[in-house]
């Protein structure tokens, strides 16, 4: 199974050959694998140290003189260490730096709290022009590399540290755009929207449903802001209940944004998966998954809450 | 292209940017005066003697670029963008307003010739650095400068731009360090000491040269040094005076930011009007 942060690391080294951006990272090339591309577009890689702030304000340089950045790091060194960097330099000038945030949520496993951003969404989310991407697999994290390329404008793609399941084959193609949300699977009791390792997620979720005669209609949210408004409203018309699953906290994330939108325009209960306000911890993936819930069975339990 | 002023013109060009800030902070109803009358002199001598840039056309792209790190000295930037022709003097006067270009801080987005925004300090040492490596990635030969605050070198951004410089010998890169030695809370020395500046920066790998901030010889002879130097950037430590010109605002950090009042003007301007 490839991770998105592997995807990433592809995708660039591919994209590279069709558009000519510019690659920072900060001493974690091996992690966030823009190492691929490094090795193969040297003179257009920069390593600059462990210091995010100042990637950010060198990438911020680099597009103001016109060229496109993607500057990488892990989530937290990102939206949360340089969270003022990426605000004033890049987003408020609106700059062209793509910031390729890898190991977002607690399922990177064992290097605890510290290590595991848990509200880079919702930071992300908040800043006024802000793209927000987080893909599921393989395919579509090349899709929304590849988009923020074609975006003229700042934007944070959000990448998992898991081998996930491929969502985007056996005949189901990735037609990503920003602003839209991709149906996977249909239905009509329960709609269940997630992001990125949560997709899969919700897919065995949907299966499992079914086993018991529900049917989960399964919706991949990779563009979260801006959010398909017109996919979440016509599906909460259509199956009157609504589960969000993601690897964030349900404050400001994923939970944060759907819910905004239903109450605006087409109010139905809704459910949040995710982290419930707390910050993460030490342990397996696995473990971490059913310590924060955030299994197909939860989402299956959330899901019947509404039934 | 480079203007070439003479020594006697740039001090009219620095002094008519003070009386343009005291005009657009008195008009805008608030703004940072100290900070912008310290740094006169080094505007006059970046537009109007060193920087090759076109006011026609603020976006070519091989033109010299200026970063004001210390963003609240916009006042200053602004004035001398509008004695340079960038735009018209009399949009000076909309400083701060709800419909004007001119921002607190400077705003690439809204004003002619403002290579980047900044306002945060620390930030825009950085994107200069930027900026300056990108020139030479791409194999263009402009030349990036930048204008530091004495107290925003208290940023730890500042030191992580200010190693990245020197690893990647930045020698299209030049700062100018406006040491007045105020800060909004009091002196620089007794708040939290930036000093001594000239081992910090030769230890970052960095060329330092010391310049009377409000002398326009010492001033051209140390960017002249700049050039000249290679394989390193260069910091050109400015001693100045905080509210410079104003003698009133002349080294009192309440002049920092705050407003004009009428009677103030008119103080102000019979000085810088002579």
């Amino acid at each position: 199974m490839n991770s998105t942060r592997e995807a990433y690391g592809q995708a660039l080294a591919e994209l590279g050959e069709k558009y000519s951006f510019y690659v920072f990272d900060a001493d974690l090339s091996k992690a966030t694998q823009t190492v691929h591309f490094a090795k193969k577009f040297p003179e257009r890689f920069t390593n600059m140290g462990i210091a995010e702030a100042n990637m950010m304000g060198y990438a911020a340089g680099y597009a103001a003189c016109g060229a496109t950045v993607f500057a990488s790091t892990f989530a937290e060194f990102a939206a949360g260490r340089a969270y003022d960097q990426i605000r004033n330099s890049i987003a408020y000038p609106h700059l062209n730096v793509k910031i390729g945030a890898t190991h977002g949520g607690v399922l990177i496993g064992a290097d605890g709290g510290s290590h595991q951003c848990v509200e880079d969404i919702a930071l992300m989310r908040a800043v006024p022009g802000m793209v927000v991407l987080c893909p599921a697999d393989t395919a579509e994290t090349k899709a929304c590399v590849e988009a923020a390329i074609q975006y003229d404008g700042p934007v944070y793609l959000r990448f998992g540290r898991l081998g996930t399941p491929e969502i985007y084959e056996n005949g189901l193609t990735c037609s990503f755009s920003i602003g839209k949300g991709s149906v996977i699977k249909d239905g009509t009791d329960v709609t269940l929207i997630a992001v990125g390792d949560l997709v899969s997620r919700a897919r065995t979720a949907a299966e499992l449903l079914e086993k018991e005669g529900v049917s989960a209609a399964v919706i991949d949210m990779a563009s979260i802001k801006p959010i398909d408004e017109e996919l979440i409203v016509k599906y909460a018309q259509k199956t009157g209940r609504i589960v969000t699953a993601e690897d964030h906290n349900v404050c400001g994330g994923l939970g944060g944004a759907v819910s905004e939108v239903l109450a605006k325009k087409c109010p139905v209960r809704q459910e949040m998966v995710g982290i419930q306000d707390q910050f993460g911890r030490s342990g397996t993936p696995e473990d971490l998954a059913e310590y924060y819930g955030l299994t197909a069975e939860k989402i299956v339990e959330a899901a019947k809450r509404l039934l | 292209m480079r203007l070439e002023y003479s020594a006697e013109e740039l001090k009219k060009v620095a002094n008519d940017i003070r009386i343009d800030v005291v005009e657009s902070i008195h008009c805008g109803g608030s703004g940072h005066p100290g900070g912008s009358l310290s740094i006169a002199e080094m505007m006059a001598v970046l537009y109007f003697h060193e920087m090759n840039v076109d006011e026609k056309n603020p976006k070519w792209e091989d033109r010299d670029r200026f970063v004001l790190s210390k963003g609240h000295a916009a006042p200053a930037y602004y004035a001398a963008l509008a004695e340079r022709g960038y735009f018209d003097k009399e949009v000076l006067k909309t400083l701060r307003h709800i419909d004007s270009i001119l921002q607190g801080h400077p705003d690439m987005k809204k004003v002619p010739g403002v290579d980047m925004s900044t306002g945060s300090l620390g930030q825009g040492i950085s994107a200069a650095a930027g900026m300056a490596h990108y020139a030479k990635r791409a194999g263009k030969d402009f030349r990036v400068y930048a204008i530091l605050g004495d107290g925003e070198i208290q940023e730890g951004q500042v030191w992580e731009a200010a190693m990245s410089a020197g690893h990647f010998k930045l020698d299209n890169l030049t700062a100018f360090l406006d040491n007045n030695d105020l800060q909004i809370d009091g002196h620089v020395s007794e708040e939290m000491s930036i000093y001594p500046v000239r081992e910090k920066f030769e230890a970052f790998g960095w060329n330092v040269v010391e310049a009377d901030g409000h002398d326009i010889e010492e001033l051209e002879a140390a960017l002249e040094q700049a050039r000249s130097c290679k394989g390193r950037p260069t910091l050109i430590w400015c001693k100045t005076v905080k509210g410079k010109g104003v003698s009133f605002m002349e080294n009192q950090a309440g002049w920092h930011g705050g407003s004009i009042n009428d009677e103030q003007y008119e103080t102000a301007m019979k000085e810088l009007k002579g």
